[in-house]
């Protein structure tokens, strides 16, 4: 597996990132010169003309024109400057797209997590997002309930996910890797573990995990699993989840397909383990509060066989 | 000045008790005070009492924030107390600041012996006051708006937000704004009306004029944000759609309605403490300021541009280019006006004789931390930047420098300039500079380190964080900073209490200053001025002072 990548708006994999890295540089090269320029002026002036007890009052200047133009000119010309460059920028990292391409991905945002669907493959995925280098992507943004925000900091440009509205993102990732982001608008109680993992793979990788998603749920005949699924399938687990290729087909909570072939889970809040699951079986709302999950009150050797389930889901 | 005479008022015709309430009438003479001194000075112990209930709820929040993973706090009740400590510091502790200065050193300022509407200008701090303890009853009534400051739709719905808080949050604002909307309207026609014979408005003093123009910007602004406050509490109380999308109302219009209030707002909190610099660094540097014209020109400029930057909060919304880069150059262009005036102060004190007391040291660690603040505004209004940047810790970092390093730098440096002024009494300068020191490293260690916090890929307003990389030091780091913060902030509090009864006695003029209130008793008598000294120039005390190199005899001079 790949190594995750350290978040950072400077460790950047995409040309986006890239160009906006460019100009943020660019700015703080200037914002630095202009700030040194303030402290050592105050430095020098406070130095300079500290006042002795026994000073008279000085000279009572009271404006100098040159200067005062120099003043509103050399700013108005520096903002000038980071304005062209700005469009420059902004047309090559978000650009109109064309009507009717559709989009490669679409993923849309839950209180908390984050819903994936990728149209060409009608391939429905949850939180964990992987994504071909190489290509550029269409990333189409929705919501479902308030507003949350795409953020990868590796990836570029952040995206607000507005509920009544489409937004849109293009995506060129450069290196395969693991690149963390996080939902960055305020949205509820869990907004803080709102997190991305984007899986970043080369062309035929990414391919063989589309196959390996397409496929439905190899589940193995033991006692304990035919428990869970029927359990899975009567309680009310299905009427909020669904698992490909049996009756569970809930669209409120994520998708649950191939779960266990996930590295985390609760959007990034835990790794994917079998202690994890039945903890989190056992009182969502301890875990994880806010989350919409309810608390089921299971009797241990159910929450025992339904975390056996779902474990097999790889 | 003829009416003010006559209207009644409570209080004896003695000196004033400085700032305690301990005098001969007692309580009630405070609660049934129409003098524009006491309510001014109400209003900036409401603001004491406010920064202190904000500043608790903010450790709170920082101490949950100094380790990953943290289970010091549940979510709710972190969301309860970030959201309310940026309502209470924005709304209670700023504003209230800002209108108490202008409440009571304004009509002294012009030679007026109150304000235009005494009774309105006591209306006007109640209102603020109730509009304040409304928001703090949420807490008795199921809890605090949880939503944010800027409390966005569609997540401060019914749906989303069912407890009462977003419900008191309408309220109490409302309330509140109908105070800060009465108040400017009183500061207006005070300051057009009731000026002194010979005080045109080129020879208004700095902070007068700011408070001017700051109040335009408020009667312009507020609207804005009372008709999103009244629509709301209409989708929350009688199920109507303005902000819910699954009814075919917009989340983006409360944004929209909000920010064209929210970004005037800012200068709103800035405007009149760029009038408090522009008094305290000409007196401490003994020069005029340097550029009148530029410094109330750009104050205008900047009031005016307000109104057209509103969107460069919604970068991210997807507006599209077009749209975004309109206001990326309006947000560029509002900086030049902001950036110059630290020319003009630097400007100031080049050639002066500094006098280092705490209200100038203050003022000069402005000059630097305003310019953080300044320059990292400006990275927002380069839209790329932005779309990396915005709700993450660095904005938190962003405005906090503006708000503190700015706003609140200058208010303390105006209480350190007034308060011999309000209560007779020097306010101890040596216990003063420990503050100095502790609030400036402590502020710097907090927020220096939350831009790179933003950078690292931080968002702002999240209850805990995975313990990625250099997070948990930058965290801790803040987080001790705030802790700092908050000692200092308690010995300033002690401060003013302890100097108000024993400090050293100032005397009327203890800055050797230039303008109108210093010509009158410290604390002023409750008739402010029998005479007013001939106003000729912007520094008449000091044209008095030395009428041989009055300002108004060089008057035909061209300036170099």
């Amino acid at each position: 597996m790949w190594s995750i990548e350290r978040p950072s708006i400077f460790n950047t994999a995409s040309p986006q990132a890239e160009k906006i890295g460019a100009i943020g540089n660019g700015f703080l090269i200037a914002a630095t010169a202009m700030f040194l320029l303030v402290v050592i002026l105050t430095i020098y002036i406070c130095r300079r003309f500290r006042a002795k007890p026994t000073d008279a009052e000085p000279q009572q200047t009271r404006g100098n024109r040159k200067l005062e133009i120099t003043m509103v000119g050399v700013p108005l010309l520096m903002v000038t400057f980071f304005f062209f460059w700005s469009v420059k920028t902004m047309s090559m990292v978000l650009p109109p797209h064309p009507d009717g391409r559709t989009p490669d991905i679409i993923i849309t945002g839950h209180q908390y997590w984050w819903q994936v669907y990728y149209p060409a493959n009608k391939i429905e995925a949850a939180n964990e997002i992987h994504l071909p280098v190489g290509r550029t992507l269409l990333v189409k943004l929705k919501s479902a309930d308030v507003i949350h925000d795409w953020w990868v900091p590796a990836l570029g440009a952040k995206m607000d996910m507005i509920p009544g509205l489409n937004n849109y993102l293009w995506i060129t990732i450069t290196r395969p890797g693991i690149y963390l982001g996080s939902c960055s608008e305020y949205c509820g109680e869990q907004h803080a573990w709102m997190r991305i993992r984007v899986i970043a793979e080369q062309p035929p990788q990414y391919q063989r995990w589309l196959a390996s998603q397409a496929a439905i749920d190899k589940v193995p005949r033991d006692t304990l699993v035919a428990q869970g699924i029927s359990l899975f399938m009567h309680a009310s687990c299905s009427s909020c989840h669904s698992i490909r290729g049996t009756t569970a087909s809930g669209t409120v909570g994520p998708d649950l397909t191939h779960f266990a072939g996930r590295q985390t889970m609760l959007t990034g809040m835990l790794k994917v383990s079998k202690k994890n699951v039945y903890q989190w079986l056992s009182d969502p709302q301890k875990i994880k509060p806010g989350a919409r999950m309810p608390k089921f009150n299971f009797a241990p050797d159910s929450l025992r066989a339904l975390t056996a389930y779902i474990m097999t889901l790889k | 000045m003829s009416g003010i005479d006559h209207i009644h008022v409570p209080e004896p015709d003695t000196p004033l008790p400085g700032l305690s309430v301990n005098n001969d009438q007692g309580l009630i003479q405070w609660l049934s005070s129409v003098d524009h001194k006491q309510i001014g000075i109400m209003y900036l112990w409401l603001s004491v009492l406010f920064i202190l209930i904000g500043g608790i709820e903010i450790l709170l929040v920082r101490l949950q924030l100094a380790v990953p993973n943290n289970h010091f706090l549940k979510p709710e009740a972190f969301d309860q107390l970030f959201t309310m400590h940026g309502t209470t510091m924005i709304f209670f502790v700023l504003t209230p600041a800002i209108f108490g200065f202008a409440t009571y050193f304004v009509p002294l300022m012009i030679g007026a012996n109150d304000m235009a509407f005494p009774r309105l200008n006591a209306f006007s701090f109640w209102c603020t006051m109730f509009g304040g303890f409304l928001l703090y009853f949420s807490f008795l009534a199921g809890g605090a708006p949880d939503t944010g400051w800027f409390n966005y739709a569609p997540l401060n719905q019914y749906n989303y937000s069912s407890s009462k808080g977003v419900d008191y949050y309408c309220s109490g604002l409302l309330l509140a704004g109908i105070g800060t909307v009465t108040a400017s309207v009183n500061f207006i026609v005070t300051i057009l009306r009731r000026r002194i014979a010979g005080m045109e408005l080129r020879k208004l003093p700095l902070f007068v004029w700011m408070i001017l123009i700051n109040s335009f910007l408020v009667l312009a602004a507020f609207p804005s944000l009372n008709a999103a406050l009244a629509m709301l509490l209409l989708d929350r109380q009688m199920h109507a759609h303005f902000f819910g999308p699954a009814a075919g109302g917009s989340a983006l219009l409360w944004q929209h309605l909000f920010w064209l209030f929210g970004h005037p707002e800012v200068y709103i909190l800035i405007l009149p403490v760029f009038g408090i610099f522009s008094e305290v660094f000409p007196v401490f540097s003994r020069k005029p300021i340097f550029g009148y014209g530029i410094v109330v020109g750009s104050g205008i400029a900047i009031a005016l541009l307000a109104f057209g930057v509103w969107i460069h909060h919604m970068f991210a919304t997807g507006l599209g280019n077009t749209v975004n880069n309109f206001f990326a150059a309006s947000s560029l262009l509002i900086g030049v006006p902001t950036g110059v005036k630290i020319f003009n102060w630097l400007a100031t004190m080049h050639g002066g004789k500094i006098r280092f007391s705490v209200a100038m040291m203050f003022a000069v660690a402005f000059l630097v931390e305003f310019t953080i603040g300044g320059l990292s505004g400006i990275s927002f209004a380069i839209v790329p930047i932005d779309w990396q940047l915005t709700d993450t810790y660095y904005v938190v970092a962003h405005l906090h420098y503006v708000f503190i390093g700015g706003s609140l730098f200058g208010l303390i440096s105006g209480t350190f300039y007034w308060f011999p002024k309000m209560s007779g009494r020097m306010l101890d300068e040596k216990s003063g500079k420990w503050f100095f020191w502790l609030f400036v490293i402590g502020f710097n260690l907090t927020f220096l380190v939350q831009h790179a916090l933003g950078a690292m890929g931080m968002p702002r307003r999240v209850y805990t964080y995975p313990d990625l990389p250099g997070w948990g030091t930058l965290n801790l780091i803040s987080s001790l900073g705030g802790l700092l913060m908050g000692i200092s902030v308690c010995l300033f509090v002690y401060l003013l209490f302890t100097s108000r009864k024993s400090g050293k006695i100032a005397g009327d003029d203890p800055w050797d200053a230039n303008t109108l209130e210093w010509t009158t008793a410290s604390p002023p008598h409750l008739k402010n001025f029998k005479h007013v000294i001939p106003v000729k120039s912007a520094r008449p005390f000091r044209d008095f002072k030395r009428p041989d190199d009055a300002d108004w005899k060089r008057e035909g001079e061209k300036d170099e």
